[in-house]
């Protein structure tokens, strides 16, 4: 089968099994290596991406399921090679560790800063809790939010 | 790569087709696939024989949506978490299923993972379903020769097993709306978020004067499926919430239920919770 979607503004077509991972797909097939696997079973967060604005755990997707959505991935946030506000803020707040649960944090991230709700602890908390961070980081992720979220609204 | 065999897949834009698929003949049944927080872990074989092949009923609009019909709310089966814990229906009338919605996985699983999909992968820790239970939802059951109505009650026929024919797939839940009903939930987990219950239970009743009448209490995480447990509903009927019937009640509770040993809970941790969380629940309603 022949899916059609859109992946970070470009449109796609990927020739796979409708029930292949929308992950196996951003990695392998497009070689979008940015969205990493972690336990392939929902509870990391690690594969976050957006699927028509809505973050999605991309090991529970199967690409039947992608068809005709816009998908947006950690490669999409950068904008001519220039990190976005949430990516700047968490390299200011040291909200990046070893790495492996940071593309995931930065789309759950980015679904709370679009969504538009308060920058509170608690908010944030709740949004980024699909997201575990092996090295515990999670203080420093909570204020790259806010702060990002800060930015935003001061802009 | 991964490592596990990508089961064959349908797509199916409507229901026809979808009833057409479930009666092709070919003898390998299909698994229904809603927002795949549950099957997609499954494919991979890691916890049992992976599905032999996938119907995919994402596309299937017409199960989608929440809206008030004859007395009763009508939740289709692909509505998801994140689509309960937003309406308003759900706000207004059963607000405890936004409740339960909001304590099933975060942000992710909740975009994904929807009401029918709780209710046909029947894992006896399903959190919205002791609160079916407890507000006598039935299930809408469809197929190419029609459809057809269980209750709650008597949908879970064993562990993972339910009174769905394979050739039917669940259409909508309908939650009769009852004037005076109050409906309770409390999930015991290891952490607020991402957690699978220790305990899962929904207590509801209506206030006749003092006294509270049609009780049901609804539990999950403590038997091989979600369960009423008719013994404790008894010792709470008529009565009006005072410390020595929730005393009763817990006693009663504990001793109704049988949970298991697993990697969770213990059955003893999982006795003593439910008969403690029950308690409170009614401490918390009686006002001392």
């Amino acid at each position: 089968m022949t899916f059609r979607f859109t992946v970070n503004g470009e449109p796609v077509e990927v020739k796979a099994n409708g029930s292949r991972r929308l992950l196996d797909v951003l990695r392998e097939d497009l070689a979008l290596t940015g969205t990493k696997e972690g336990c392939g079973e929902g509870e990391c967060g690690a594969c976050s991406v957006l699927i028509d604005g809505d973050v999605v755990d991309a090991c529970l997707v199967p690409v039947s399921q992608a068809q005709g959505t816009t998908v947006r991935t950690v490669e999409a946030l950068a904008i001519d090679g220039r990190l976005n506000e949430l990516q700047q803020a968490f390299l200011e707040t040291g909200g990046a560790q070893c790495g492996i649960c940071t593309p995931g944090m930065l789309m759950a991230g980015e679904a709370f800063l679009a969504g538009g709700a308060e920058p509170t602890d608690e908010n944030i908390r709740e949004a980024i809790a699909g997201n575990l961070c092996r090295c515990t980081g999670y203080t420093k992720i909570i204020e790259a939010i806010a702060l990002a979220a800060q930015r935003r609204t001061d802009a | 790569m991964p490592n596990f065999v990508e089961p064959p897949i349908e797509s199916p834009a409507s229901l026809e087709q979808a009833y057409g698929l479930l009666r092709d003949g070919d003898g390998r049944p299909w698994r229904p696939l809603a927002g795949g927080t549950d099957v997609m872990v499954q494919i991979t074989g890691e916890i049992g024989e992976p599905p032999a092949r996938l119907l995919d009923i994402w596309a299937i609009d017409e199960l989608r949506g929440i809206h008030v019909e004859d007395g009763a709310l009508l939740i289709g089966a692909l509505t998801t978490y994140t689509a309960i814990r937003r309406s308003d229906e759900v706000a207004g009338l059963v607000p405890v299923l936004a409740e339960a919605a909001a304590t099933i996985g975060a942000a992710q699983i909740q975009n994904r993972g929807t009401l029918g999909g709780n209710v046909v992968n029947a894992s006896p820790a399903g959190d919205t379903l002791p609160v079916l239970l407890a507000v006598d939802a039935e299930f809408v059951l469809g197929s190419s020769d029609g459809e057809r109505t269980v209750p709650a009650r008597s949908f879970w026929t064993g562990y993972r097993q339910t009174a769905r024919h394979d050739h039917e797939l669940l259409l909508r839940v309908r939650i009769p709306l009852l004037s005076g009903r109050e409906v309770r939930f409390r999930k015991v987990g290891t952490r607020r978020a991402q957690a699978i219950s220790k305990v899962v239970m929904a207590l509801s009743w209506r206030v006749d004067g003092d006294a509270w009448t049609d009780v049901r209490l609804g539990l999950g995480s403590i038997a091989a499926t979600p369960v009423r447990a008719p013994a404790t509903e008894a010792a709470l009927e008529g009565q009006a919430p005072t410390r020595e019937a929730a005393d009763a009640a817990a006693a009663a509770l504990s001793a109704e239920i049988h949970p298991i040993d697993d990697v969770r809970s213990t059955a003893d941790y999982r006795r003593a919770v439910a008969g403690r969380v029950l308690h409170r629940l009614i401490r918390d309603n009686g006002g001392w």
